[in-house]
């Protein structure tokens, strides 16, 4: 808005100087017709685009859709010497890495933005929440770098260790902590992708809890409500389906990550209990195994219905988010 | 506090004093934990830039910008890489961000019902779509046919990555534009589409600007998408049509080899990916004041 003043005259200058010359031409209501029709072809070209990349997963999935038929789903093997696949143990560990990411994050989001939005002074806030955007700025194959050769080694010296002699003989819990303490698997595959998709929660809260009318907060302030009581009372009720869409926007994020999860997975495609048993998710498995499969085979044609899987998971997670957010930017004008 | 009134005022009074002091408590626990989150994310950042520099500093050398990659125990660089990552992001930006600020103008300007809100709907899926599925698609639509990996489908992939953040931002940009600087522009007969590309984007440049540098931020570290279509090439290739090398592969590549010299390259590439990016994200920040997508 501050650029109205400076960007008027020379435009309106622009303008003034094209014009005089081209006034009687007739050709300029091709022109506006033509232009019209170039940006709509482009936005039907990117509505289309998404279309494109669902056809060219089902279409390359499909010969191991025929193949295995709806046991694909349902199976968890994986041996390209039997030529038999299956996408139950990928998708399990999708969802489970996933799963502690978010456990792990939105906690830490939350107070992330709780503390930048309702606590922190206004400079020290503005310092603080970039340096936490550009955590989220950080290729995911630099987080992969940093948990293979910090993450895993603190996992397999101290974490899986101490885990294991302190729950190692609890029923129930003992299972989740079971295996050879490698540091690699779907625990330290979900640590980093918490590292990772907090940024990305914690400015979608951000955004939010500013966007609170002050006057909500103020009376909840007046009536003598702590901080803390005025965020539980007032703001987390006001933004309930916003802060909801946060989290499953961070969901979505995280299923679809590859590079940080291929390092740490451990890559051994099986389901368990353990959460230090190494595992697989679909984006990793399709990373690792790509290379040995070429074009044409029925382990490639796997791997795009893994794709086609993966697509569907965060199509869904994502269209959620969306509408939980949306509904909550329509709550605003009331 | 009812029962604080009557002849029963001491007793009243004690117990506000307890609930007070629980109310105050858990302020503050609040207060602390949220630091401790707060602090958690900076100590994340903080490590990921400690390791890189302490890995990857070692590393820099002249060599590292003149030499291509070059087999364990010879003097090898990351030239090619470099290069390739340069090249393949440019004609990524290229390719995006025409297209996608001509559907962020359909966006705001043109698109009306279904199909507008479809199109801002799709180009936010696509904004968080997993980048390894658009390498997949690239793969099957362009490195099957073509019977081989090369830069030019790797472009592609990071430009499909590179346009939804350039539609966001040219929407929004572009609707922060004041309505009186369009009425300005037709009130002295000028055509809607000169409205749009002489006052509408000269007045949102600063903001699609920032879009397109946010778009090569995003493009310059991605991996995935890349290892399907540009495949990445040990030796020097600048051309379009055979597999490039770039940063991010080639990272991979090496940070599991089982060399030291290549560990050490993938450290520094690691640490100029990163700066490079940090960098373009400080700059898109504090230059334009902007929290970005």
């Amino acid at each position: 808005m501050e650029t109205t003043s400076q960007t008027v005259s020379p435009a309106a200058r622009v303008i003034g100087d094209e014009h005089g010359p081209e006034a009687g031409d007739g050709r300029r209501f091709d022109t506006d017709v033509v232009f019209r029709w170039l940006v709509t072809a482009a936005g039907i070209g990117v509505l289309l685009l998404l279309g494109a990349i669902i056809l060219v997963m089902v279409v390359g999935g499909m010969k191991a859709m025929t193949a295995f038929g709806p046991a694909f789903l349902f199976t968890s093997v994986w041996n390209p010497v039997t030529q038999h696949f299956g996408a139950l143990a990928p998708v399990f560990g999708t969802i489970v890495t996933s799963l502690i990411g978010l456990i792990l994050a939105v906690p830490l989001a939350f107070g992330a933005s709780f503390w930048l939005t309702q606590m922190a002074p206004a400079r020290v806030s503005a310092g603080v929440g970039m340096a936490v955007q550009l955590l989220a700025a950080v290729p995911s194959i630099i987080f992969g770098m940093w948990g293979f050769f910090v993450i895993v080694p603190l996992m397999a010296h101290y974490v899986q260790p101490t885990a294991r002699h302190w729950f190692g003989h609890v029923p129930g819990l003992g299972a989740l902590v079971q295996g050879a303490p490698f540091g690699t698997g779907l625990l330290t595959g979900g640590l980093i992708l918490a590292v990772m998709v907090m940024p990305f929660i914690t400015a979608v809260m951000c955004d939010v809890f500013a966007s609170i009318p002050p006057v909500l907060k103020e009376s909840g302030f007046g009536l003598g409500a702590t901080r803390w009581e005025v965020m539980r009372n007032v703001i987390l009720p006001w933004s309930r389906s916003a802060v909801v869409g946060s989290v499953v926007l961070g969901m979505g994020r995280a299923m679809g990550e590859t590079m940080a999860v291929t390092f740490v997975i451990g890559n051994s495609n099986r389901i368990g209990w353990s959460l230090f048993a190494p595992g697989n998710t679909i984006a990793s498995l399709i990373a690792l195994e790509f290379p040995e499969s070429p074009a044409g085979s029925l382990k490639l044609s796997s791997l795009m219905a893994l794709g086609a899987i993966l697509m569907v998971l965060s199509f869904l997670a994502l269209a959620a988010s969306r509408i939980l957010l949306g509904m909550s930017k329509k709550g605003d004008g009331r | 506090m009812s029962e604080g009134n009557g002849s029963i005022r001491d007793d009243g009074w004690k117990v506000n004093s307890t609930l007070a002091m629980r109310r105050r408590l858990m302020d503050r626990l609040a207060t602390v934990l949220s630091l401790l989150a707060t602090s958690v994310a900076l100590i994340a950042l903080g490590s990921i830039l400690f390791t890189l520099v302490v890995r990857g500093v070692g590393g820099l050398s002249l060599i590292t910008f003149t030499h291509s990659t070059a087999s364990p125990g010879q003097e090898g660089g990351l030239a090619n890489a470099i290069v390739g990552s340069l090249i393949q992001t440019a004609m990524a930006i290229l390719i995006g961000a025409p297209v996608g600020m001509m559907c962020g103008i359909y966006l705001s300007d043109y698109g009306r019902g279904w199909l507008a809100s479809t199109t801002r709907f799709v180009s936010d899926m696509l904004l968080s779509a997993p980048s390894i599925l658009i390498g997949l698609f690239i793969y099957q639509l362009v490195v099957v046919p073509s019977g081989q990996f090369s830069g030019l489908a790797g472009s592609l992939a990071l430009a499909i990555l590179a346009l939804p953040i350039v539609v966001r931002t040219t929407e929004d940009m572009l609707r922060l534009v004041p309505i009186s600087l369009r009425e300005a522009g037709i009130g002295l007969g000028a055509s809607k589409w000169r409205v749009i590309v002489f006052i509408c984007l000269r007045a949102a440049k600063t903001g699609v600007l920032t879009g397109i540098l946010l778009a090569v931020a995003r493009v310059a570290g991605e991996t995935a998408p890349l290892l399907f279509t540009s495949l990445g090439n040990l030796d020097w290739s600048v051309s379009l049509t055979r597999p490039m090398a770039s940063l991010p592969v080639t990272i991979y590549q090496y940070a599991g080899s089982a060399f030291e010299d290549w560990v050490q390259l993938a450290w520094t590439g690691a640490l100029l990916v990163t700066l490079g990016v940090l960098f373009i994200n400080i700059l898109v920040r504090i230059g334009f004041g902007r929290k970005g997508a």
